[in-house]
């Protein structure tokens, strides 16, 4: 018997339709105040602080987690709906996401009580930016091949070394990187790294923007030399970091974010075709629609399992394999669909901007968070095959 | 395969793995095996278990009958029960009591039509009416000139039915009523249309492609643990590793599907938009898997697969015959993106998010 994938019908629990109305009234405000344009998606790289901390003071902001840290401890399903609003509405999520998804949950973990005490009330209130230092040069896919080093000194570790693709690093506060403390062992080429928190602005770190083919400035290189970290800046196991990591990246991996971020052309495709559409638009539109909700239901399955107390490694992995495919060749099923739109269409233009900046977008969508090629490794293991 | 979530999925999957298993079935050239499967479902109520006990049914739930379905699909046994199943539970949505026996439903089409005539008889044709052949009575819906619908239990001897098989070598049919007198006729109840029907249909294909899916992905995980090529296990190479992934994300989104449209009109109150987002999306979805998956079981199994003794075509092509089955995953597409179109743009994403 293979290992038996369980995708339950789970449903949004009423609690969850009432806060969507209020995150769908607040994003309203916030457009009709000119905060951000629903319309415009590649704002991403733009950092609006402010919306942030509107977000964080609506109780939107660590969720799942326990009040004493400034968490609200509601369920993983109502963080969901905040999630896939903000999504679909293209708000401003850059400050707060990675940290409210991934880099608090790993504080609460790993941390010592009172770096929690300081740095999550703060995560909470929509005050700081995180990033995540995985990557190096040589060190992508194959995370545990990571080099740069970090040397035990007097009350604490000397940094060297450099990391690449890093997310928001030139607005992050804080960075959660994976540094090595001891070379691989013979049985385990795992072993040696250990996970920091990293505080950013500081001596010995320089960041250096890598611009991207649609025009952004989102990721960079960073630079360490000699920077100094303290000892209760170590975040669980000396060089135990591989446990952690990999569990980290179930939650990097199933969200409504993995399908959701080209999403924007299929409204604006809707739009431009008018409600009478012809048998060709009908049908690309319908199997379109049917395939998002199919890939919405297995990712809510899978924040139900989370809500559970589970770890759906698997699961997740076959979300974001499925979702991250789907969401790239979304630009381009649109663009065929839309080469018959007629002329007068009164959103032509946002529809080609929208192209335009999605079909840019489209080559990264299966490369961050884990190539697709890593994930379906993680399936293959899964069906006992590896 | 998926534990059983009931008592009566847990009943049907111990009959088909007594009495169904693909292995025997695939060598039985003379169709033994069909005879005391049926007895034993009959047994156990289970092609009637749609259909109330004083309608002289098992009385099981929707959701219950929706997993006996999934359990048939993984073992994708070629009796009538589905069929059976949809034709009693159409038949009790009129009040009409069941009679012993397989049935099937007709129309199988969503764009085929049978008419009730002035003097109560009906007529019409209907094609692609899965198990015509076998089907002792056939639950009909059938609107009249003024377009009221209304649904008969009918002998199927009376009748013309020219036979066909789907791409799984079962019978799809072609039935033809002229001026059929009725067994029962009754008025089909307020709201309820051919698209409902249809949809039941739909969902029921879905369940069972999806569960065909569970069953590829196995055989096929199985296999390549076993077949050995250049000294190693063929599951030892990547590139098959990652073909295998497919599959089960495959399976998993149609089993996610067809899960999620069941679960949606068991508990629905009413007919809406939702509900028929749920149903229609799971046989858009569905299919599309059927014929992704079923590419890749059949890859990674070589030329045996190709075979007619190995059991690999009895899931493959049954999961792509059932696609067309109730309309097909093209029809649906335009009912749904007809339908989205009409919302409007804004609209879409409300309704997508609405569970
Ligand atoms: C927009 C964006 C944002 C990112 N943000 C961050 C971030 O914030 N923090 C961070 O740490 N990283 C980030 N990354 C980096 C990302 O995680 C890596 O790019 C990814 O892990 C792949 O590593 P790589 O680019 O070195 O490619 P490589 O690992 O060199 O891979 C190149 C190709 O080879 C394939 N390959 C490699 N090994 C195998 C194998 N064993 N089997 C089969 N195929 C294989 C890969 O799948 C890929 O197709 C980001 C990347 C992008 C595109």
């Amino acid at each position: 018997m293979t290992a038996a994938l369980r995708f339950d019908p789970i449903r949004l629990p009423p609690e969850c339709e009432q806060l969507r109305k209020e995150v769908r009234a607040f994003l309203a405000e916030e457009i009709a105040a000119g905060t951000f344009d629903p319309h415009q998606p590649n704002r991403e790289d733009t950092d609006v602080p402010e919306f942030s901390r509107k977000v964080g003071a609506r109780g939107w902001l660590g969720m799942t987690w326990p009040k004493k840290y400034g968490g609200h401890e509601r369920s993983f399903l109502e963080r969901y709906v905040v999630t896939e609003e903000m999504r679909v509405a293209n708000a401003p999520t850059r400050r707060f996401f990675v940290a409210d998804r991934q880099s608090g949950p790993v504080l609460l973990k790993y941390a010592p009580e009172h770096i929690k005490m300081e740095i999550l009330p703060r995560i909470c209130r929509g005050e700081i930016c995180f990033a995540i230092g995985m990557s190096e040069p040589n060190s992508g896919s194959d995370l545990f091949a990571a080099k740069t080093r970090a040397t035990k000194t007097d009350g604490g570790y000397l940094i060297n070394g450099t990391k690449i693709w890093t997310s928001s690093a030139h607005i992050a506060d804080y960075m959660i990187a994976i540094f090595r403390t001891s070379p691989p062992t013979k049985e385990n080429r795992r072993h040696g790294l250990t996970q920091f928190l990293v505080k950013m602005k500081q001596p010995g770190i320089q960041v250096n923007p890598i611009g991207q083919i649609t025009g952004q400035y989102e990721f960079n290189e960073v630079v360490f030399t000699d920077h100094f970290i303290p000892d209760d800046h170590v975040l669980g196991e000396i060089d135990g970091a591989w446990k952690q990591a990999t569990s980290e990246l179930a939650y990097e991996r199933s969200g409504p974010e993995r399908f959701l971020e080209t999403y924007y052309v299929l409204t604006e495709l809707v739009r431009a075709v008018g409600n009478n559409p012809d048998i060709r638009s009908a049908e690309g539109i319908g199997r379109l629609v049917a395939q998002v909700h199919t890939m919405r239901r297995m990712s809510v399955s899978v924040a139900g399992m989370l809500q559970a107390g589970k770890e759906p490694v698997v699961e997740a992995s076959i979300v974001k394999d499925i979702g991250t495919i789907w969401e790239q060749q979304l630009p381009h099923r649109v663009r065929e669909l839309a080469a018959f739109v007629e002329e007068t269409a009164t959103n032509r233009e946002t529809l080609e901007k929208q192209l335009d900046f999605a079909i840019k977008t489209a080559p990264k969508l299966t490369i961050q968070g884990g190539t697709t090629e890593v994930l379906r490794g993680i399936i293959a293991r899964g069906l006992g095959l590896r | 395969m998926a534990e059983s979530d009931n008592i009566v999925a847990e009943t049907a999957e111990k009959i088909f793995a007594d009495l169904a298993d693909a292995q025997t079935i695939n060598r039985d050239k003379k169709d033994e095996w069909k005879a005391p499967l049926w007895q034993a479902l009959t047994d156990a109520g289970l092609p009637l278990a749609w259909v109330s006990e004083d309608c002289g049914g098992s009385g099981a739930s929707l959701a219950e009958g929706f997993s006996v379905l999934s359990a048939a699909g993984r073992f994708a046994v070629a009796v009538p029960l589905a069929e059976t199943m949809l034709a009693g539970w159409l038949l009790a949505q009129a009040k009409i009591a069941s009679p012993g026996g397989e049935m099937t439903v007709v129309p199988a089409s969503p764009r085929d039509r049978i008419t009730v005539n002035a003097d109560g008889t009906l007529s019409g044709r209907a094609r692609g009416v899965p198990f015509a052949k076998v089907a002792k009575h056939f639950a009909v819906l059938a609107s009249d000139a003024r377009g009221d619908l209304s649904i008969a239990l009918v002998d199927a001897g009376k009748c013309r039915i020219e036979s066909g098989l789907n791409l799984g070598g079962d019978p799809s049919d072609v039935v033809t009523l002229d001026k059929v007198q009725p067994v029962a006729i009754k008025p089909a109840p307020k709201g309820f249309d051919q698209a409902r029907l249809m949809l039941m249909g739909g969902v029921a294909r879905s369940l069972q492609i999806a569960g065909a899916l569970e069953s590829m992905l196995e055989i096929s995980v199985r296999y390549s643990n076993e077949r050995v090529a250049f000294e190693k296990k063929i599951s030892k190479f990547q590139a098959v590793q990652h073909n295998l992934a497919r599959l089960a994300g495959e399976s998993a989104a149609a089993l996610a599907a067809a899960t999620s449209a069941a679960d949606a009109i068991a508990n629905a109150t009413a007919f809406n938009d939702e509900v028929f987002l749920e149903a229609v999306a799971a046989k858009i979805r569905c299919a599309e898997a059927a014929e992704k998956g079923g590419a890749i079981a059949h890859q990674v199994h070589g030329a045996i697969g190709f075979t007619i003794e190995h059991i690999l075509h009895r899931y493959s092509l049954r999961a792509l015959a059932w696609r067309d089955d109730f309309g097909s995953d093209s029809y649906w597409a335009v009912e749904l993106g007809k339908l989205v179109a009409q919302r409007g743009a804004d609209e879409l994403w409300p309704l997508v998010a609405s569970r």
